[in-house]
């Protein structure tokens, strides 16, 4: 089986992405699963069922949702395998730009959208540095030159990837995704294999439920912000 | 050309306040990882020295690692050719519409050309948009053939063109940066690393404000352009600064810009141009036209003497019409007299 994970910020697309992808693959119907990593809720089962592609929501809720996705990546693989899928896409929403759901040697995508400002990708940190391929959406509603700065500043942060402009309602360019995809790893297990980049470290009172607001309150690892005078 | 190691030389040996006049975008590299306070009257590694190793821990980086990733990062924007620097024609190699029906044609077009394309919704203008973005080798479902300068392209070549073979611009496109005209003009001009920005950036306004209807001053913000001046705005920057050799153009709305000359600025930037329209004094103002049926190529006219030549009356029913735009605009009666045929 193989396996490609694909994150980016909210509503940037990646679901219509991931669709109109199953789509350009051209694969059998049930050999191309989806597993979706959220935080609190998600509708995206809707579409995905719609368009009869087997998927499994996991919602990480008060965890961190990139400590989440590593802690059940490898039953997510051995969930497809059993399944007897060919492709296991993972989908995973970015929600503080310093996730980083990407495995060493897994094909790794990163998805974002060209309304959310030219100066977005400089904000992005390893979601964005660390992928393989960067998809941008929406670029169909904005000028030429805001998608050329826009790519411009991709690069800035991430000078190697591949962008790929995707029109997520029309699936255009994702011919070109899939082609890039088609070498992507076959894998059995990721069990030993490591992630590109260390996930957020939060192990402080508030991870374990505190609530009360001040020092007294504050334990474990915590980072302070500095007021100057 | 400057390689890596070079550039590690000039890290290594040079005040970085000279490294960031000779490389201002060095300045954009150093706000990514927060430095931007770094001080510059010394080596950057020793300015790194005074930095908190919480923030270089947060991006995952040494000093050094910092100091081996900015000189790959000016070693790749010093980059002055690219993937899609001499595209001087391009052809497109018929194959089979929605009915298995072969397109038998083969059409060569070269840099300062215009085609226009025509056809029903949904008779296919799109897929051969598409075919043309991604150079389809055979192996879209439309299994044309697209060449670059005669010749077919492998997979690693249509890769590096990385989305920039074609510049798009339709009516559907909005800005939607909170810039005044010249503060965006300005930002593109530096992601292209002109040398000399504040001239294109001058070109560059003057045109947008010759083919626009209403003329706009350069502190206006860009999202506050009427329609027509948007599109103007649109074309002269695509004209001037995108680097993409084809230009795809998808009905142009004939308020407020001049259509014609817009067109005529890309052909003469040696631009190739394809305009999805219907607008038959855009149409005809084309070298030929690519007629889309079925979802393939049926046809390709090439203009005609007599179209040719009714295009200077298509252009009266269009001024005629321009001007009754222009009398509503200031608040006038439309008259019957206005309306003289």
């Amino acid at each position: 089986m193989k396996l490609i994970t694909i994150a980016g910020p909210p509503s940037s697309g990646k679901t219509a992405v991931i669709l109109k992808l199953i789509e350009a693959f051209k694969m059998p119907q049930g050999s191309i699963g989806v597993v979706k990593f959220d935080c609190l809720t998600s509708f995206d089962n809707l579409s995905y069922e719609a368009a009869q592609v087997p998927v499994q929501m996991g919602f990480s809720g008060k965890t961190c949702p990139d400590h989440y996705f590593v802690s059940n990546i490898e039953d997510a693989v051995q969930w497809g395998i059993e399944s007897g899928f060919k492709l296991l896409i993972t989908e995973s929403a970015g929600l503080c730009n310093r996730c980083s759901p990407y495995i060493n040697s897994i094909a790794s995508i990163c998805v974002i959208d060209n309304l959310s400002g030219v100066n977005t990708p400089r904000k992005i940190g390893p979601m964005l540095k660390f992928a393989d391929i960067v998809v941008v959406t929406k670029g169909d509603i904005v000028s030429q030159a805001e998608r050329e700065v826009f790519a411009f500043n991709i690069k800035q942060v991430n000078l190697t990837a591949r962008i790929i402009f995707i029109n997520g309602i029309t699936g255009q360019g994702t011919f070109m995704l899939a082609k890039h995809l088609k070498n992507a790893l076959e894998i059995d297990t990721i069990r030993d294999m490591r992630l590109r980049f260390t996930t957020p470290a939060a192990v402080c009172s508030y991870c374990t439920g505190e609530t009360r607001i001040g020092e007294p309150h504050q334990r474990g690892m915590l980072k302070k912000m500095e007021f100057k005078k | 050309m400057m390689t890596v190691s070079d550039f590690m030389t000039l890290l290594n040996n040079d005040y970085l306040a000279l490294v960031i006049e000779r490389y201002p975008i060095t300045l954009d590299f150093l706000a990514n990882y927060r430095l931007s306070d770094l001080a510059t009257d010394g080596l950057l590694l020793d300015a790194l020295a005074g930095v908190e190793d919480e923030i270089l821990e947060e991006f995952g980086l040494e000093p050094y690692d910092l100091l081996l990733n900015l000189a790959v990062f000016l070693r790749t924007f010093s980059e002055t050719r690219s993937a899609i620097g001499g595209v001087t024609s391009i052809t497109i190699n018929g194959g089979i519409n929605k009915l298995k029906q072969p397109e038998n044609i083969s059409l060569t077009i070269s840099a300062g050309e215009v085609i226009s394309i025509v056809g029903p919704t949904g008779s296919g203008k799109s897929r051969l948009l598409n075919d043309i973005e991604c150079l389809a080798q055979r192996d879209t479902p439309t299994r044309r053939q697209i060449m670059i300068n005669n010749q077919p392209l492998d997979d690693t070549q249509r890769f590096e063109m990385d989305g920039k073979l074609v510049a798009q611009l339709s009516q559907n496109m909005n800005f939607v940066m909170d810039l005044t005209v010249r503060e965006f003009l300005e930002m593109h001009a530096k992601c292209r690393l002109s040398p000399n920005v504040n001239e294109v950036v001058e070109t560059c306004f003057l045109c947008a404000n010759d083919l626009a209807g209403e003329t706009f001053s350069d502190d206006t913000k860009v999202t506050q352009l009427s329609g027509g001046q948007s599109r103007a705005l649109m074309i002269a920057d695509t004209a001037y600064m995108s680097d993409s050799p084809i230009v795809l153009i998808d009905e142009i709305e004939n308020a407020g810009i001049d259509r014609r000359k817009a067109i005529m600025l890309l052909a003469k930037r040696e631009k190739i141009i394809f305009v999805s329209t219907h607008d038959p004094l855009l149409a005809l103002n084309a070298d030929k036209r690519i007629i889309i049926k079925n979802g393939g190529i049926d046809r390709i006219i090439e203009t005609s003497t007599e179209e040719r030549q009714s295009l200077a009356l298509i252009e009266k029913l269009d001024n005629q019409l321009l001007k009754l735009r222009n009398h509503l605009r200031s608040g006038d009666l439309i008259t019957k007299e206005l309306i003289n045929l």
